[in-house]
């Protein structure tokens, strides 16, 4: 197991390195500055400008010293447009809001996409599957800010139930129209994979065993069945909080939240190039350690991943 | 060719091959046009030689898979709406102008009094009207016309970037499938890394960075930009298809007769790895439909006076208090093309591989 995790932190590392570059060369290529705007900037205040962001040295310097930076300092600079606050500062202070949304999302997601998915599998070729899977291909069909506004539109502006945006903290009626509108499509893909996964080892030996030996429906179900028919879940967790993280762009968008997501679009249309590069590599990385606990998740819960 | 030509009345094995029964040309006795059963059953009485054979038609895999696709009912609602919608983005716009004589973007100007959002079916001093099925948005635009032309980028742009990943990653999935070993390990590895990127991330610093001054040229972006990020799945799925296909025979016996890498990969392997590859390209056109919308949503996507429905949904999410059919027609005319590509798609999927149904 310690020799999986070793492999798996070797790739993701340079990964994370090349994303970064990535970004960081993306910026650099692009035409103009970030200084570049409507008015053109006497020649003496460029000078200046470009010395005091070390813009005049050869890009390799430029990029050798934004690494090193990351790398060493884990310091990604000030940001240029908020002005005498630090990137670190900005993303630790607008992560919590992105986290509790995402996260919320995910659990409603499971908590309700499994027992539908469960339900369909067992109840396959009948009335309730059809329509449940009918259902959850609308959910994957409609897009969020599509959902988002239109559930604002009911719930806010026409039956004034909940407020339709700002961020309150965790326990606040604001959070619920946001975490429901981001996890409505989650909820669908979790039904269907559960639903794919719970047919595929419902027609295995190991349950056909564990009903000749006179177990009980719900204990087929609930021990035996689960926990092989929740591995695709298991592994679709990866790609979902890759989703995740840019659903909750548009999300943020929409409800007027202080997220990561917000102030990543905030950057890249201000071209706040440290706040681009520190959110993007924050990304990655939460990313990439992600992925790696839920494959090693993955190995635990199935042996056969770990002796492959 | 003669019916008594040595090569085909003399070998009785082709005969059984090509039409599935033991009856040689010579063996029929009967008139064609008595037999009055189904063309499947009328095997044995209308033989003909394979020159004149139009009646022999085997049911080849395309023919099954398109029986089986008729059967499926969600699959051929799909079909349908895909194609209904598709033709009038496609000739609707062209067809208001002709009957009303109103453009997509044609802002009544002269008339300061329709330069505002009317609700759907409701001219001016809130009478009924046939003018603007869908209402109209700010600038007193037809939302009709606009939700048929955002129909056609957004189509357009599913489309073309589905192309473009279609031609990166069955390229890439072939090689690599086809000459193995250390190569094939390199490029999965890069995948693999491609793969655990947050894309969508990237693509915005992309657009961001190089955002074009003129709406065309960051539509253009916009198909780089998604074609190239969704590549990988159509790759993992094409060398997958080529490793379990390259070690058969008709492989071996084309580079037996001398035929060129290239072409045995482009001209023997992929041809054979077209049923998943459509079926994964009618899922990748809505997932990359969504991907733009969610773009141009946030205003990275296409740049007016272009519209799409993603950013004409993100002019009607702000004004949803007000004026909320400006965001519930583009948003459902889409979530609408999405269904029913997502229903096409499954069904294609399993009228194509059966094997690879989930039921």
């Amino acid at each position: 197991m310690l020799r999986f995790i070793i492999k798996r932190l070797l790739v993701t590392i340079p990964t994370i390195l090349v994303v970064i570059t990535i970004s960081w060369a993306l910026i650099r290529l692009a035409p103009g500055n970030f200084y570049s705007g409507e008015k053109r900037l006497p020649a003496a205040i460029e000078q200046n400008i470009r010395e005091k962001y070390g813009l005049n040295k050869p890009w390799y310097k430029q990029y050798g010293k934004t690494m090193w930076n990351i790398i060493r300092h884990r310091d990604f600079g000030n940001s240029l447009k908020y002005q005498g606050q630090s990137v670190n500062n900005i993303i630790w202070r607008s992560l919590p809001v992105s986290a509790t949304v995402g996260i919320l999302a995910y659990l409603l997601a499971l908590i309700v996409g499994i027992p539908i998915g469960s339900f369909a599998a067992l109840k396959q070729n009948s009335k309730w599957d059809y329509s449940s899977m009918a259902l959850t291909m609308l959910g994957i069909s409609v897009p969020n800010f599509v959902l988002g506004p239109i559930l604002v539109l009911v719930f806010s502006l026409s039956l004034y139930w909940l407020p339709p945006s700002r961020w309150d903290g965790l326990f606040s009626r604001n959070i619920i129209l946001p975490v429901l509108t981001l996890s409505a499509v989650y909820m669908a893909y979790i039904a269907r994979l559960t639903r794919a996964g719970m047919l595929e080892v419902l027609r295995s030996d190991y349950i056909r065993t564990a009903r000749a030996k006179g177990l009980s429906e719900k204990d087929v179900v609930i021990h035996h069945a689960l926990r092989g028919g929740l591995m695709p879940v298991v592994s679709y967790t990866g790609p979902a909080l890759a989703f995740l993280l840019t659903g909750t762009v548009v999300i943020e968008k929409i409800f007027a939240l202080p997220g990561l997501g917000n102030y990543f679009i905030q950057a890249s249309l201000n071209r706040d190039e440290p706040l681009i590069i520190g959110i993007v590599s924050f990304i990655a990385i939460s990313l990439l350690l992600m992925n790696l606990l839920v494959d090693v998740a993955y190995a635990f819960l199935d042996p056969r991943v770990r002796y492959h | 060719m003669d019916d008594n030509d040595p090569k085909i009345a003399g070998d009785e094995k082709q005969s059984e091959l090509v039409w599935g029964l033991d009856v040689t040309p010579e063996a029929s006795p009967v008139d064609p046009g008595v037999i009055a059963v189904g063309p499947e059953m009328a095997v044995a009485g209308d033989v003909h030689p394979i020159d004149e054979g139009e009646f022999v038609r085997g049911s080849s895999l395309w023919r099954d898979a398109w029986r089986r696709l008729l059967k499926n009912k969600l699959a051929v609602f799909g079909l349908v709406v895909v194609v209904v919608i598709s033709f009038a983005a496609i000739t609707g716009p062209a067809i208001i102008k002709a009957v009303s004589g109103i453009t997509p973007d044609y802002i009544p100007t002269d008339d300061i009094r329709l330069v505002k959002s009317f609700p759907p079916f409701t001219g001016p001093e809130g009478k009924f009207s046939w003018a603007h099925p869908m209402g109209t948005d700010n600038a007193g635009r037809d939302q009709f016309a606009r939700v048929l032309q955002g129909g056609q980028i957004s189509l357009f742009v599913g489309i073309i970037s589905t192309l473009v990943s279609l031609l990166i990653g069955v390229s890439y999935g072939a090689i690599a499938g086809y000459v193995g070993g250390r190569v094939d390990n390199l490029m999965m590895r890069i995948v693999d890394v491609l793969y655990s990127l947050p894309y969508v991330i990237l693509v915005i610093v992309l657009l961001s960075m190089f955002r074009s001054q003129t709406a065309r040229g960051q539509l253009v972006l916009l198909f780089v930009a998604l074609g190239s990020v969704s590549w990988l799945t159509m790759a993992r799925i094409v060398r997958g298809q080529v490793l379990s296909l390259k070690n058969q025979e008709f492989v071996l016996a084309a580079r037996a007769t001398g035929v060129s890498t290239p072409r045995i990969i482009f001209r023997h392997l992929v041809p054979n790895t077209l049923g998943p590859v459509i079926v994964y390209a009618t899922l990748t056109i809505p997932q990359v439909m969504l991907t733009e919308a969610f773009l141009s949503f946030l205003g990275f996507g296409v740049q007016a006076p272009l519209a799409s429905w993603g950013s004409l949904a993100a002019d009607g999410a702000q004004n949803i208090a007000i004026f909320p059919w400006q965001l519930i027609f583009p948003g459902v005319t889409m979530a609408l093309t999405l269904f029913s590509l997502n229903f096409l798609g499954d069904g294609l999927r399993d009228a194509l591989d059966p094997q690879m149904r989930t039921d």
